[in-house]
């Protein structure tokens, strides 16, 4: 018998898909039996009286929730979130019910014992229920007490070697795709970037003194499995300067129906004989490609759209110097709305030790903690203060690729110093030459 | 490092009314210092026990131990 009838709730699960709902009775279900005999160090019945207000909220149409608060363990300012019932005599099991964020292993890769383990940690300490994973790529553990919070801690860091995630104004949990362990597409080694930046910069992940949230975000190539471009603030892309690698022979083979076009994803339905010109060519963004028995490219106005190397993996590949560009300023649409990074550095190599991102990383964060106002993403900053801005402070001499069209934003403008003579001038001497 | 943790002090306790403090107000205590240097004495004070971390998930403050809303009187309000 639940301990709070749900009636709302119990519609939710009528809809086809797989339901939170049906998820949380289960592990409300599990705990009340409790078969393994755990002494529950967070309510027993905390999932029980999560569905209870939750039920309320839907009822009234207002939150019980109250977020934030003096909760964390010691010495860090993130990867806790506090989080408060506002009827705690009714729902004593959910009086507190804090979040806590764990930070991902690179390219989301960990052992079923990984997993095991926080889960044993989690039904111990907090209430079993979990989100795996959080949107920016953390294992999200929802639900404990305050005195839990320093045991989960110390459990999570001695027992499965894990350190908390960012939250609040930090560098939050970088992320990345999988890269070169399973993608042939990967420029670089984003599992390696991301997890060196991570342990390099320990304490802009725990200690907060950025304006506002910062994020990294790690794609291999452009098709952007992480949708850096558009997730994080400071977005590295893989990309290559030299031309797509050719195998005319395999061109062919795809042509004849040899190959399956895009490895034969698309293979649910017959679309008839693989047409390059009308599947490829005529889908290149920049028309930058033709076929005339053999396929050409002109790689100037390749813009690594990666869609001629999706439809045919087998005869198109990524050119040979590789790495990576960067881009900078994504957000959500909290204020002003949503914004997309914008190119920074069109081309950097990714090699270890990363001095030189890192130098560009570190430019960026001296700006913004300087310049940036409180709760401004350095996407708005940057907007604020123009791009030119921040090409200064980061040591970036402005480019074409900078520019989006002539005459819109961002426009470079030449400063005086760059400029013979200066902007001053004799208007006499002018008008000697130049009649009013 | 501690003549500059006594300024910090010195401007929480002097204002009335707040208790939480984004880390950009805190710079303004200690104006000719760069910013990553006043992170170490906020630091340095945190790990003293003399400043605690308040944070909202989006975004954390920086107030003086004991001073206003605590985690005790949370609970129930």
């Amino acid at each position: 018998m639940a301990k709070h009838p749900t009636p709302l709730l119990d519609q939710l699960e009528t809809g086809p898909w797989p339901s939170f709902v049906s998820d949380i009775k289960q592990e409300a279900e599990h705990r009340s039996k409790n078969p393994k005999g755990i002494d529950f160090q967070a309510p027993q019945d905390c999932p029980a009286d999560l569905l209870g207000v939750l039920e309320l909220s839907f009822k009234e149409k207002e939150t019980h929730w109250k977020h934030g608060g003096i909760v964390g363990v010691f010495g860090y300012g993130g990867g806790v979130i506090g989080r408060y019932c506002d009827k705690p005599e009714e729902f004593p099991g959910v009086a507190h019910f804090h979040t806590v964020r764990i930070n991902q292993p690179a390219g989301k890769y960990y052992h079923t014992d990984y997993l095991r383990g926080v889960c044993d940690i989690w039904e111990l300490r907090g209430s079993g229920l979990t989100n795996m994973h959080g949107s920016t790529g953390d294992l999200v553990l929802l639900g404990t007490v305050t005195p839990q919070l320093e045991e989960i801690f110390y459990d999570m860091t001695h027992k499965l070697n894990t350190d908390l995630g960012g939250s609040g104004g930090n560098l939050r949990t970088p992320a990345d795709c999988l890269g070169q362990s399973r993608c042939e597409f990967a420029c670089y080694d984003t599992q390696d970037l991301c997890h060196t930046l991570t342990n390099d910069y320990q304490d802009e992940l725990h200690r907060p003194a950025f304006p506002y949230k910062f994020k990294f975000k790690f794609d291999g190539c452009p098709n952007s499995c992480v949708a850096a471009l558009a997730r994080s603030d400071f977005s590295v892309v893989g990309t290559w300067k030299d031309d797509i690698q050719i195998d005319q022979a395999k061109v062919k083979a795809y042509v004849g129906g040899e190959f399956k076009p895009n490895a034969g994803a698309h293979a649910g339905r017959d679309w008839g004989k693989f047409d390059i010109v009308k599947e490829v060519i005529e889908r290149c963004p920049t028309k930058c490609m033709s076929f005339d028995g053999a396929l050409k490219i002109d790689n100037a106005n390749c813009t690594r759209c990666m869609h001629c190397i999706n439809v045919m993996p087998r005869a198109l590949r990524v050119g040979k110097e590789k790495g990576a560009s960067i881009l900078l300023g994504a957000k959500a649409p909290i204020l002003d709305g949503a914004q997309l990074s914008s190119l920074l550095v069109p081309f950097v190599p990714v090699e270890k030790p990363y001095t030189e991102i890192k130098e560009v990383i570190e430019n960026i964060w001296d700006w913004w903690m300087e310049e940036g106002k409180n709760r401004e993403r350095v996407g708005e900053t940057m907007k604020r203060l123009s791009f030119q801005k921040l090409l200064e402070v980061t040591n970036i001499k402005p480019v074409a690729q900078h520019v989006k069209e002539p005459r819109s934003n961002p426009y470079i403008f030449f400063r005086e110093d760059e400029v013979l003579g200066g902007w001053t001038r004799d208007i006499n001497e002018f008008r000697k030459r130049h009649a009013r | 490092m501690e003549a500059e943790k006594k300024i910090i002090m010195d401007f929480l306790e002097g204002k009335k009314g707040k208790t939480k403090f984004y880390f950009n107000d805190l710079c303004k205590a200690l104006p000719d210092m760069k910013q990553r240097d006043v992170k170490k004495i906020l630091t340095a004070l945190v790990n003293d026990g003399k400043l605690e971390f308040w944070s909202s998930g989006s975004t954390t403050l920086y107030g003086m131990v004991g001073a206003g809303k605590q985690h005790s009187t949370e609970e129930g309000e």
